[in-house]
């Protein structure tokens, strides 16, 4: 197969192009260029969109033997992630920006292109594993290593993006097992550090990302009772769930720690509560996209990238899906990715719209 | 109209996958071109000998002959005298050296004299130098506009110098632009800025060897060359500077090349240089003559497997650099075009790339009144000394099928 190797520059996916040019496949390697910022060339261990970055894919595909390219992703990736990451903040909801990535980037305007430039396949560094049946069908998995798997964020791409992804690092015991690799192939990003942040987010601030392009708008922090208990700078800048950073004047009634239970942007207001008042049991989503056909059943759900998975009743009506949760689940917010699982299987994804604590209480 | 004559070229299969050490059909001259075999020849002689030219002693004294005698033949292939030539590591060192020198020479005379004046089509080796020191060093700069095929416009020159000369620092105007080949009016602006007493540079790194340039001829007061342009080695170059023209430098150290430069010089480089340079000039105007034949076959054999495709630079083959082609190709993205090209054995260029290799809109087609959208689609081809008619017949069998693809992925990105 015509192959095109995604390169950040990073190590995961230097070795996942290794594997494909070892499987025999015609690989091509193309670095992202996702930014036209030109001061992140310090940058090289957070993001993928350094200058830094661009280097090390180059020396990895030299390593390889496979010609190498950058290709200019960043006006799309500017109207696409970093415009939806703005927009959804500024609605109280809560973005994952590597989801929106995978869904309009890497395996849209990126595939797109290399099969209209004749590849038949996109080669990434993510860990995940997709097995094919015996009919042909194709299913994506979690990874070997439940540590390093990313299921959780390829899961918006659907079925047929996936037909034409690889994952060749599916089946690694470890990260360790990938730098190894990597030492021993001779790739001279084998030590470099993964990255955790927003790569668009060079220094981490993601609030003081989001002042700068959002302006400041203060308001009010208020308890479940209607009750004023703090000021903020922006609604936007919280999320459901969180915990530090509220700087709230007073404590507590019951001195408790309080958390961020809801986002309201039209009152520009922020509602805090104890840990209990977070947990719910019932989530909505909608957008939704289906790997298998799914009416209504038992399965797992997952709603953060590291987080970890809960039983479920899902009930499907078309492109919506409503998600029971018999045990309860902390810290839901709206645009979170809701991924369906079966097991390892991946059965669907959608994208929260609303939680509620439906259940009887316990 | 163009589906047919797709059909019949012959289909590219990209990536099909070519040997990294595969020959390949090389278009890129104007970015690098081979060496001569007499510049190797030169070079590798030189290589194997000791001896700094600063030094007294007679291994420095045999080196320092070779860096005179190589001034001299540079010299003389350039209608420049030797006292004239200042080395430098390349075109870009040369281009700083004649902006900052030039405007802290003449400022320190004269606070008032601020204004940096460069074409809009300049290359970033000197765009980048005036733009810094318009944010650093208290300069103004003044972007002379550009007609359609990007030659300076003398009259919007006239009108500034009008208004503004007693505030011109200096006037840089390269001899002929890198992209899209166009040949400016050098001799116009020198008679110009003289009237105002303005020195006036020229970036002539892609002219030498293509037009005859002549130095002291042409009026200028500092002209920038490059050795890798011409067939000489990569990390040479040298600026020339009128004698008399005062020049502040840029780069402090031992002193040497009259203290404007200092820096140990490379008697291999130089040598090989001027080696390059003499074959270059020697070849003229046969070999210019051989290339822009080559080039009218490539321009009208484009025009007519991809009609809409448009040739940017000046029609008229006596105004544009003989070993230039440039078009732009609607609808197709440049990366997408250099990938297909590359992986079907031919090498050419978008005509601008940033640090990080990613193709951006050219600066030179946007100051020609291109729009962004047009500019992507932006291809040049430059021919050269090793450059044969086979090579223009393989671009144009490839070509159609090329476009045809990048054309179907240009869509695919609008979605």
């Amino acid at each position: 197969m015509r192959v095109l190797a995604a390169l950040s520059g990073g190590v995961d996916s230097a070795v996942a192009a290794a594997r494909a040019v070892d499987a025999g496949h015609e690989v091509v390697g193309v670095h992202m260029a996702l930014s036209r910022t030109r001061d992140q060339f310090r940058t090289g261990s957070r993001g993928c969109c350094s200058i830094e970055d661009a280097g090390d894919a180059r020396r990895a595909a030299d390593a390889l033997g496979i010609p190498y390219y950058v290709w200019d992703l960043s006006e799309q990736f500017e109207q696409t992630v970093v415009a939806d990451f703005l927009a959804e903040y500024e609605a109280g909801r809560t973005p994952n920006p590597c989801v929106r990535c995978n869904e309009h980037i890497k395996f849209a305007a990126l595939l797109d292109k290399a099969v209209a430039l004749g590849f038949d396949a996109v080669c990434t560094g993510h860990y995940a594993r997709i097995v094919v049946r015996d009919d042909g069908t194709r299913e994506l998995h979690r990874a070997r290593d439940a540590a390093k798997d990313q299921s959780y964020v390829l899961a918006v791409m659907g079925p047929e993006r996936l037909a034409r992804s690889m994952f060749p690092l599916g089946d690694v015991a470890s990260k360790d097992e990938t730098r190894a690799e990597a030492a021993a192939r001779g790739l001279s990003v084998s030590a470099k550090p993964d990255s955790y942040d927003i790569c668009f987010v060079a220094d981490g601030d993601t609030q003081g990302f989001l002042r700068s392009r959002l302006g400041s708008r203060p308001g009010e922090v208020v308890d479940t009772s209607g009750e004023v208990v703090g000021e903020h700078d922006g609604a936007y800048a919280y999320t459901v769930g969180q915990r530090r950073g509220l700087a709230l004047g007073r404590p507590a009634a019951d001195g408790k720690p309080r958390y961020v239970l809801s986002i309201e942007p039209v009152a520009n207001r922020v509602v805090v509560g104890s840990a209990d008042e977070l947990v719910v049991d019932t989530v909505t989503a909608d957008q939704a996209v289906w790997y298998s056909r799914l009416d209504t059943g038992d399965c797992q759900v997952q709603v953060r990238a590291h987080g970890a998975p809960v039983d479920a009743r899902a009930t499907v009506h078309d492109d919506r899906v409503e998600v029971v949760l018999p045990t309860g689940l902390r810290g839901v917010a709206a645009g979170q990715s809701l991924v369906l699982y079966d097991g390892t299987r991946v059965l669907g994804q959608a994208t929260v719209t609303s939680s509620r604590r439906a259940l009887a209480a316990r | 109209m163009c589906t047919a004559q797709f059909a019949v070229a012959r289909s590219v299969g990209p990536p099909r996958l070519r040997r990294l050490d595969r020959v390949s059909v090389y278009l890129d001259h104007a970015a690098t071109t081979p060496m001569l075999p007499g510049a190797v020849a030169v070079l590798t002689d030189q290589l194997a000998r000791t001896g700094n030219p600063s030094s007294l002693h007679t291994s420095g004294r045999a080196a320092r002959r070779v860096v005179e005698e190589s001034r001299e033949q540079l010299a003389a292939s350039l209608g420049a005298r030797p006292s004239e030539v200042l080395w430098t590591s390349g075109g870009t060192e040369a281009d700083n050296l004649a902006i900052k020198g030039l405007f802290w020479a003449r400022r320190s005379h004269d606070q008032d004299r601020r204004r940096i004046l460069v074409s809009a089509v300049e290359h970033h080796a000197v765009l980048d130098p005036a733009f810094w020191m318009a944010e650093h060093a208290g300069a103004e700069l003044v972007l002379l506009p550009v007609d359609g095929d990007g030659v300076v416009l003398v009259d919007a020159l006239r009108d500034e110098l009008e208004a503004h000369g007693d505030q011109a620092a200096l006037i840089s105007v390269m001899w002929a632009n890198n992209e899209v080949g166009a040949l400016q009016p050098v001799a116009d602006v020198v008679a110009l800025a003289h009237q105002h007493g303005i020195p006036v540079h020229a970036d002539a790194v892609q002219a030498v060897g293509q037009v005859p340039v002549d130095f002291g001829a042409s009026g200028l007061d500092a002209m920038t060359v490059s050795a890798h342009k011409v067939g000489g080695p990569g990390g040479a170059g040298a600026l020339l500077a009128r004698r008399g023209l005062e020049l502040i430098p840029v780069q402090h150290g031992g002193g040497q090349e009259r203290g404007v430069r200092s820096g140990t010089l490379d008697a291999p480089l130089v040598a090989s240089f001027a080696e390059a340079v003499r074959e270059a000039v020697d070849a003229m105007p046969t070999s210019p003559e051989r290339i822009g034949a080559l080039r009218d076959a490539l321009v009208a054999g484009v025009l007519e497997m991809v009609p809409d495709a448009r040739l940017r630079g000046p029609a008229d083959a006596s105004r544009r650099l003989p070993a230039n082609a440039h078009f732009t190709f609607p609808g197709c993205e440049g990366d997408s075009l250099l990938y297909l090209l590359d992986s079907a054995g031919v090498e050419a260029s978008t005509g601008s790339a940033c640090q990080a290799g990613v193709p951006r809109p050219s600066h030179v087609l946007l100051a020609m009144g291109i729009d962004e959208d047009e500019a992507r689609g932006a291809l040049r081809f430059s021919l050269g000394h090793t450059s044969s008619a086979d090579d223009v017949r393989t671009l144009l069998e490839v070509l159609p099928g090329v476009v045809e693809r990048a054309r179907a992925a240009g869509m695919a990105g609008v979605r």
